[in-house]
């Protein structure tokens, strides 16, 4: 019995674990908690609670007595989806019987141990994704050159900056002053001719996406905390790049007399 | 049209990377992310629609190809719902909304203002509709395909 206790324990670190990992890299709450459940029951753990939050995870359980009971903190962060598929898939193989406990440890550690897409590709994926988005949004070629260079700016102030330093307030404000001041400086070089499309094009990296889509479906699901706390994330989000950009546009309008009109 | 429905794939499959999709799902999000855009185009420029129509229609199709290509590939759908619905949030409006209110001029603000948001209300409901379906929709579908 000794021993059994210690392995429901066991079974529950592991599976706080993955609720971290996945909550931690952009799944929504009902996910969380049905990969929790199917890991705990495949390995036999009778009676647990799991209680999930955007930013925290509850767990006590153990099948002769409450004897595991821990909080955690998650803090949110980026979207690090492949995190998710691959805890996703482990759950599914748990299930289907393929994995020792010590096997699913080993993996929910080399997951969460899975370095994310390079620093260089990041920034030249952002660069690409605002020239084709300024394209989309009905920018000509000059304007879609402009807001590659504005969205390989931005990407690199969003991970070399606004990351480690900033708020995210303070992070999306700087950002989307930051779009704005380069594409009004390549604008005025005589590169690109529509300045509202630069603009909208390589704000694109900055806006919160998981978080919105998460927390839309957060709310449809009835986790209301969860989803609203998201969802004011996401909001909070747009605001912020928004006013980024009005106070830079009005910064220039004021310094320059009128480009804008 | 078809430059913009390009564009729309590759920004995309771009943004699919930055969220850190894996590599093999790259081109369904792009497949995904390039229709949303041809159906919002394509209603909006072809059949008349306004662009909250296009956006509610297009979302859905976006998100139900996502469901589809989950279950298909035994992954979540956020991984293909998330860069697909991109093009279609209304950044153009949240962008005039910004504009004209640092011109002052707030009737156009406030114009525009009300149009991203019902564009954004409309994303919100495709959203909901779409990932409300009972998951076994999807699984049936996929026994009569193979």
């Amino acid at each position: 019995m000794e021993e059994k206790k210690t392995e429901d324990s066991r079974v529950l670190e592991a599976t706080m674990k993955a609720g971290e990992i996945l909550l931690q890299s952009g799944a929504e709450i009902a996910r969380v908690e049905e990969t929790m459940i199917r890991i705990s029951n495949y390995f036999g753990v009778d009676s647990k609670e799991f209680f999930v939050l955007s930013n925290g995870i509850f767990v006590t359980g153990g099948k002769y007595s409450k004897e595991y009971a821990k909080v955690r903190h998650v803090p949110v962060r980026g979207a690090q989806l492949e995190k998710v598929v691959a805890v996703n898939q482990l759950s599914r193989e748990v299930e289907e019987g393929k994995h020792t406990i010590e096997e699913v440890e080993q993996r929910l550690e080399e997951i969460d141990h899975m370095s994310g897409k390079s620093f260089r590709s990041q920034v030249i994926a952002a660069a690409i994704g605002s020239s084709a988005f300024c394209c989309l949004f009905g920018g000509g070629t000059m304007d879609c050159v402009a807001a590659l260079i504005a969205g390989f700016l931005v990407q690199i102030f969003i991970l070399r900056v606004r990351v480690p330093y900033l708020s995210k307030i303070t992070g999306n404000v700087c950002g989307g002053a930051l779009v704005t001041l380069v594409c009004i400086l390549c604008y005025q070089s005589g590169i690109g001719e529509n300045l509202n499309h630069m603009i909208v094009g390589s704000v694109i990296p900055l806006i919160p996406g998981v978080a919105f889509i998460n927390g839309i479906r957060e709310i449809a699901d009835e986790d209301y905390i969860s989803g609203s706390v998201r969802l004011l994330d996401a909001l909070l989000g747009f605001l912020c790049i928004a006013i980024g950009v009005g106070v830079m546009l009005g910064l220039i309008q004021r310094i320059t007399g009128g480009i804008l009109s | 049209m078809i430059i913009q429905v390009i564009a729309a794939a590759v920004g995309t499959i771009a943004f699919a990377l930055l969220f850190g999709v894996p590599r093999k799902y790259y081109m369904t999000c792009g497949v995904i992310g390039g229709t949303g855009w041809f159906l919002y185009l394509f209603m909006t420029k072809r059949m008349g629609m306004t662009a909250v129509e296009a956006t509610f229609i297009a979302t859905v199709i976006v998100v139900l190809m996502s469901r589809f290509s989950a279950v298909k590939e035994r992954c979540p759908a956020t991984i293909f719902s998330v860069p697909g619905i991109f093009p279609l949030i209304p950044g153009g409006g949240i962008y005039w909304t910004a504009h004209y209110i640092v011109l002052n001029q707030y009737n156009m603000a406030m114009e525009s203002g009300i149009e991203a948001v019902k564009a954004a209300f409309a994303l919100v409901l495709g959203i909901i509709v779409v990932f409300e379906l009972p998951q076994k929709i999807f699984k049936i579908h996929m026994k009569e395909k193979g």
